[in-house]
């Protein structure tokens, strides 16, 4: 009976590790504070209706920032834990983790960051800036982004389960390749708890995806054809193609291995006529396109960065937009290149190396063309601007070892070693992180109303840089010393133990970086009344975002604007705004089927994870039932009529107004570091000495 | 924002961050110094070739990287905003030789990289033997978790995480895995890596010139003992490598069924050990062992004897 309702769930399960216990605990306090200031302040319902069950792509992509950001915390603490283990578990020693603990460790590391932290980061600008630059108000289907973002939010959950609830998690490297991840050699838990965490987030994934194609294809304003369209659009479009391509690919894949696992088929298995390296393909297939998924986006913004702050229209916007496309195309070819090692033949290995080294044409095109755009501009060293040349740096080197990986005969050498986690740490920071972090500091004043601090980002930007070169030359040099990724330990004959140390360095300047960007963030909210952005352009943009107020309205355009060409708000801005006419708009109504359907999704797969298969099922029934029922639901928009909007925008011009009124004068630098800590602790001394705190 | 500055100060950055790498290469240089960076140190023909294909692409690459990446930093430089002597004409129109030149550049040096590339691959196929005059000596690696099981068919001898090769002489390493995941096998100072897998057979060419102890491991990561699957590849002279090998025929014990069952069971961080052979087919027999049936016992049913040698075949 015990073992019907719980499965092979039991007390053994329960955390008993120092750090899993320490997460626990850390994650259940994090929790009852939120739930208290939450109830102390009376803003559940406020939470619920404006915020959770919201269809607004705005209010969503803020709430992919936050998760993002938070798992960015999350999965850094464990790059900083696989690195202290490395830098003392030397000869004897076994540092501070178990060799099965370490592999969890690093496992969840490269989850946690492709998963939900880049794609994250990377949908919520989708959600947040696509549909202001194509002049929509909403999104083609604002259910199914929903949905999107709340499986996603079911998936985060499912991989932390194994330190909040107990078991473990998989201990085979981020793709759980087959065969280590079958029942044979994956025994426990761990392997089930990766499977669905990502099987239920790459759905939601695979329905953004669709969701976006659809709206970019579909709701443009008039007059915008495609090759009308912005950059970061462009990007968008190609990346979301391939992620409706090869998130299938994943969910199919996974499954597969979830019947290995858990009904005995033998897809994956050694034995059986099972073929393992069936998987690699597959999950290889999906993997490759994965990272340009992530990087694609990131490549049109920085086309769009570079123009705004050169002051230049970007430099050959065809060879651009046919660079992005070139890219998405043969990055969906390569795949193999990750196992030449395998054994295939040279015909094989090297077809698919020149297709790998094909995609360097269109990368040193789109390069070639940021390059034009800033001759003879004028160059505002803004941050967005900064982390954009950050970028070329790193991502230049990450390019180069990228080529040299690429051959296979060099490959044979330098593939599994640290040479090749430090090259594709290069693409991964240097292109996606770098590139989300321009798009934030860009965007910043659109999503919250006001700049942020340039003096601290300036400083956060340095700390990333110099962490990142502190981190991973040495990672680079011992690749080529012959270290293997994932070593637990080794020995101090080989010489490595000093670099094992400087990597360690680096990741604490880089924990520095992450801290000072919270720190700009929070200096920025308090010199607020200075930073706020009233004329909704605050750098002097180009395209549509720019002509809505900051923070753009709930339905973006009290008017949906005309297009005539490309950067269209330059042109507008030329030829004078023209008076709004409003009309009746009809916007998506809220809805929590989306968190219902998740939260099924979430037990369903617990229930599968822990072989609780009586919850599983009943899940999955409810799923289906919830699906069915919104089908049917008809009521799921409303009218805002003209005499509204009118309204709403006179309130919102005069409230502008009163702010512009109010600004204080733009005194040229911005709060340092040492002025925020006289603030802080200034707020501190007085919270104490007037015992504020009975207030709250 | 746009207080105006001196040029001095304004290229104050550039020259920091320049001595700030200067700097680091400084002190990697001098922590480096005496490190052996095995894959610059070779000690075999195709490690050496690997070498050398790792540093003329390197080259090759930075022909084109080093001009466009200062290019890119000299003009986010030259055409700053505080700089007043720079033009500035928003209306830049690029044409079709523009669209001609960033698409041909890259292009041309994706077809010298790619025929280096076709080239080099066909000639460096792991599989394919090395021409010597020297008779070549077969080695059957059997990656088990988390040990290397090196067996000598025509020596009859057998080790554990230890391998002894002749210097000069082509040896073929067959690879294969038992009772565990995917492995592979690397000898950095000799030899790029391949995976080692149950069921098939991997051929892996090299030939040692120097004489040495060089280290060797799994690449790829197989469970909870993966870091310490390591083993120690010697390259001796021929006659060293002849005694090394009668010495272990008389004075080891032989490899039987009990030990090798004993040494396929999962252990970590194990010793060198050394074995006489017993059974000659013991190789053939790990790798039939996978050839479809659904139990994990080896099978000598012919029919399916026969189909396994046909596997073995498609994978050679």
């Amino acid at each position: 009976m015990k073992e019907f309702l719980l499965g092979k769930l039991d007390g053994h399960a329960l955390p008993h590790e120092w750090f899993t216990i320490g997460g626990s605990v850390a994650f259940v306090l994090l929790g009852l504070f939120v739930v208290l200031v939450l109830t102390r302040l009376k803003r559940w319902k406020w939470l619920w209706n404006e915020w959770l069950t919201s269809v607004d792509p705005k209010k969503i992509g803020i709430m992919y920032f936050l998760a993002a950001g938070f798992m960015l915390v999350r999965g850094g603490l464990d790059a900083i834990m696989i690195w202290l283990q490395q830098a003392i578990s030397v000869d004897g020693s076994q540092g501070y983790l178990s060799a099965d603990h370490f592999q969890q460790v690093f496992t969840a590391h490269g989850n946690i960051m492709v998963f939900f932290v880049a794609m994250g980061f990377i949908f919520g600008l989708i959600n947040y800036i696509v549909p202001l630059q194509i002049g929509a108000r909403d999104l083609a289907s604002p259910f199914l982004n929903t949905l999107g973002f709340w499986l996603y939010i079911a998936g985060i959950l499912m991989i932390n389960m194994f330190f909040l609830l107990g078991g473990e998690y998989a201990a085979t490297g981020w793709l759980a390749v087959a065969p280590l991840s079958g029942p044979e050699f994956s025994p426990g838990v761990g392997v089930d708890y990766l499977i669905w965490s990502l099987q239920i987030s790459g759905v939601g994934t695979t329905l953004g995806a669709i969701n976006f194609i659809m709206t970019i294809l579909k709701m443009r304003a008039p007059g915008m054809t495609l090759w009308k369209m912005p950059l970061f659009t462009w990007g968008s479009l190609c990346s979301m193609i391939m992620a409706a391509t090869v998130f299938p690919l994943l969910t199919a894949t996974l499954f597969l291995l979830f019947l290995d696992r858990s009904f005995g088929t033998h897809f994956f298995t050694t034995g059986g006529g099972g073929d393992p390296m069936m998987y690699t393909n597959l999950i290889w297939m999906w993997g490759h396109p994965e990272v340009y998924i992530l990087v694609i986006p990131a490549y049109g913004l920085f086309g769009e960065i570079v123009s705004t702050f050169s002051r230049k229209r970007v430099a050959s916007y065809t060879a651009n937009v046919l660079g992005l496309i070139g890219v998405s195309v043969f990055a969906l070819s390569v795949w193999l290149h990750h196992f030449f090692t395998m054994g295939a033949g040279a015909d094989i290995n090297s077809f698919f190396g020149l297709m790998t080294i094909i995609i360097a044409v269109p990368t040193t095109v789109l390069v070639f063309v940021w390059i034009a755009t800033m001759y003879k501009g004028r160059i505002r060293f803004t941050n967005p601007m900064l982390w954009f040349l950050g970028f070329m740096g790193v991502f230049a080197t990450g390019g180069i070892s990228g080529v040299m990986l690429g051959f296979p005969p060099a490959d044979f050498q330098l593939h599994n070693s640290l040479f090749l986690v430090a090259h594709f740490h290069s693409n991964v920071i240097g292109g996606v992180l770098f590139g989300i972090f321009a798009g934030i500091t860009y965007w910043f004043p659109k999503i919250a109303g006001f700049k942020l601090n340039q003096r601290i980002g300036r400083y956060a930007f340095w700390c990333w840089i110099a962490g990142f070169c502190l981190s991973f030359i040495p990672m680079y040099i011992l690749g080529l010393m012959g270290a293997t990724r994932r070593l637990d330990h080794y020995d101090s004959s080989t010489g490595w133990q000093p670099l094992y140390v400087m990597m360690l360095v680096g990741g604490f300047v880089i924990a520095t970086g992450v801290a000072l960007q919270i720190v700009q963030i929070i200096a920025s909210a308090i010199e607020k009344r200075r930073l706020r952005d009233t004329t909704g352009d605050p750098w002097d943009g180009r395209s549509l975002e720019w002509a809505t107020p900051s923070p753009a309205p709930f339905y973006n355009f009290a008017a949906i604007p005309q297009v005539t060409s490309r950067d269209a708000f330059w042109e507008m801005k030329k030829q004078g705004l023209p008076k709004p006419v409003y009309e009746d708009i009809v916007m998506p109504k809220n809805t929590a089927a989306g968190i219902y359907i998740s939260i099924l999704a979430f037990l369903a797969g617990f229930g599968f994870v822990w072989d609780i298969f009586w919850l599983a099922g009943l899940s999955i029934l409810g799923i289906i039932i919830c699906v069915i029922v919104r089908t049917f639901n008809e009521h799921t928009e409303y009218t805002i009529p003209a005499a509204e909007v009118e309204k709403l925008e006179e309130a919102r011009a005069r409230a502008t107004k009163a702010a512009d009124a109010h600004k204080v004068a733009d005194t040229g630098e911005d709060m340092g570091l040492r002025e925020f800590i006289k603030v802080v602790l200034k707020w501190a001394w007085d919270v104490i000495r007037n015992k504020r705190w009975r207030t709250w | 924002m746009t207080k105006p500055k001196s040029k001095l100060e304004d290229s104050k950055p550039v020259w920091l961050i320049f001595y700030c790498l200067f700097g680091l290469g400084l002190f990697l240089t001098m922590l480096l110094q005496g490190a052996d960076i095995a894959l610059f140190n070779p000690k075999g023909l195709i490690a050496g070739e690997q070498r050398n294909l790792i540093i003329l692409t390197t080259v090759v690459m930075l022909l084109i990287a080093v001009p466009t990446i200062f290019l890119f930093y000299f003009f986010a430089w030259k055409y700053r905003e505080t700089n007043d002597k720079a033009t500035y004409d928003p209306h830049t129109r690029h044409g079709k030789l523009f669209m001609f030149t960033v698409w041909a550049i890259p292009s041309v040096f994706m077809v010298v990289l790619g025929s280096i590339m076709w080239t080099s691959t066909h000639k460096l196929a792991p599989q394919k033997p090395i021409a010597s005059d020297v008779k070549p000596l077969t080695i059957q690696v059997v990656a088990t978790r988390w040990k290397w099981i090196f067996i000598y068919p025509e020596e009859k001898i057998a080790t554990v995480n230890f391998v002894q090769i002749p210097i000069d002489t082509p040896v073929t390493f067959q690879l294969t895995a038992d009772e565990a995941p995917m492995s592979s096998f690397w000898i950095p100072h000799l030899s790029g890596q391949l995976y080692a897998m149950t069921g098939h057979v991997n051929h892996l060419n090299l030939m040692a010139d120097t004489s040495g102890d060089y280290p060797g491991s799994s690449a790829e990561i197989n469970g909870a003992g993966f870091a310490g699957m390591k083993f120690i590849a010697r390259v001796s002279s021929k006659t060293i490598y002849d005694s090394w090998v009668q010495d272990i025929r008389t004075n080891s014990s032989s490899l039987s069924s009990t030990e090798y069952d004993r040494l396929i069971s999962p252990s970590e961080n194990n010793p060198a050990a050394f074995y006489a052979l017993a059974e000659t087919d013991l190789y053939d027999k790990v790798v039939m062992k996978y050839s479809g049936s659904h139990d994990h016992q080896a099978n000598d049913d012919q029919t399916d004897n026969n189909h396994a040698q046909n596997h073995h075949m498609e994978h050679e």
